[in-house]
């Protein structure tokens, strides 16, 4: 009885909630900062053409140098949680799922790169490749082709920092220019795709690694 | 009544309905659900409410982009969490705290 009273609770609550959100965003007047203006100006000295693009790599460069960073601290924070244990045999999928997935992953390194590179005029960019490299990479392991991640040795520890570390790199760099993150116009476009490439690749090892050093204790 | 204001309601009624479900769901598995639902149902309203006037804004767009991004690292990790107190108490809830 107490549990049914509970739930009434919490759902009329949250009722009231969406009612009063609603009606809030019906009186809600036009924006008392509107940025698509000051975007579109500086569109031209920020190395891309496309607006996303040039908010997320160029305005408010912190932002991703940040994201990137939670992303890495969250995996090593997944990895101390889990600990150290042996990878597993995986089991092999059936031929023709295995074969389909030996299609289907270079196209999607293909359609990765692709993304990677139209991000710069187009939707696409890093987050968008890197997250197509990391399906590529469970799908191949979910069809047995890839086992699990134990431990990371070297050269997996570096490809998951070296993004973050280009990126902080180059932001550090710029700070004998002026300000931390702040681009020459001229060279902007090639530093994003730098720091884009970098994302990408750690990107996409940091969010298979987020799958595949969980799933190695399951089969266990 | 433009697309982004039924976009941002939208994004409302997942946020009340994942609060809900955060509240009210022992099961921890379908407590991050229904936590992802609330992150979903935020970056909805941000979204849906920037372009209300049927024009995009590219800083909210954005935003969410990086949002997305931290909410699937938060997800691993509360997966992460939930399997090492499964794997050291077999328990998929979290020990009752009412009588504490």
């Amino acid at each position: 009885m107490k549990r049914f009273s509970l739930v009434v609770l919490v759902l009329s609550l949250a009722s009231a909630f969406v009612f009063f959100l609603g009606g809030a965003m019906l009186e809600l007047g036009p924006t008392a900062i509107d940025l698509r203006a000051p975007v579109a100006v500086h569109l031209a000295e920020s190395g891309v053409t496309h607006p996303v693009t040039a908010v997320l790599l160029n305005y408010r460069g912190y932002d991703t140098l940040l994201e990137i960073a939670v992303l890495l601290l969250a995996l090593l924070a997944i990895l101390a949680v889990v600990g150290e244990a042996p990878a597993s045999p995986t089991r092999a999928a059936h031929p023709v799922l295995q074969a389909l997935a030996r299609l289907a992953v270079p196209l999607m390194v293909v359609v990765a790169v692709y993304l990677l590179w139209a991000g710069a005029f187009r939707p696409g960019g890093a987050f968008q490749a890197g997250a197509l490299l990391a399906a590529a990479a469970v799908l191949l392991h979910l069809v047995g082709l890839l086992p699990s991640w134990s431990r990371p040795r070297l050269g997996l520890r570096i490809g998951l920092a070296a993004g973050f570390a280009l990126f902080l790199a180059v932001a550090a760099g710029l700070l004998t220019q002026g300000s931390l993150l702040q681009y020459p116009p001229a060279a902007a476009g090639v530093l994003i795709l730098l720091i884009e490439s970098g994302l990408t690749v750690s990107l996409a090892l940091i969010l298979a690694g987020l799958f595949l050093f969980l799933s190695r204790e399951a089969e266990a | 009544m433009s697309t982004g204001f039924i976009f941002a309601l939208t994004g409302a009624i997942l946020f009340a309905a994942g609060l809900a479900g955060v509240v009210l769901i022992g099961h921890l598995l379908r407590r991050i659900l229904a936590f992802n639902l609330m992150g979903s149902g935020a970056f909805l309203v941000l979204v849906g409410l920037a372009q209300r006037q049927d024009v995009v804004d590219p800083v909210p767009q954005a935003m969410v982009l990086t949002g997305i991004v931290v909410a699937v690292a938060a997800t691993a990790l509360a997966l992460a969490l939930v399997r090492k107190l499964h794997a050291l108490t077999g328990q998929l809830e979290l020990p009752d705290d009412v009588d504490a």
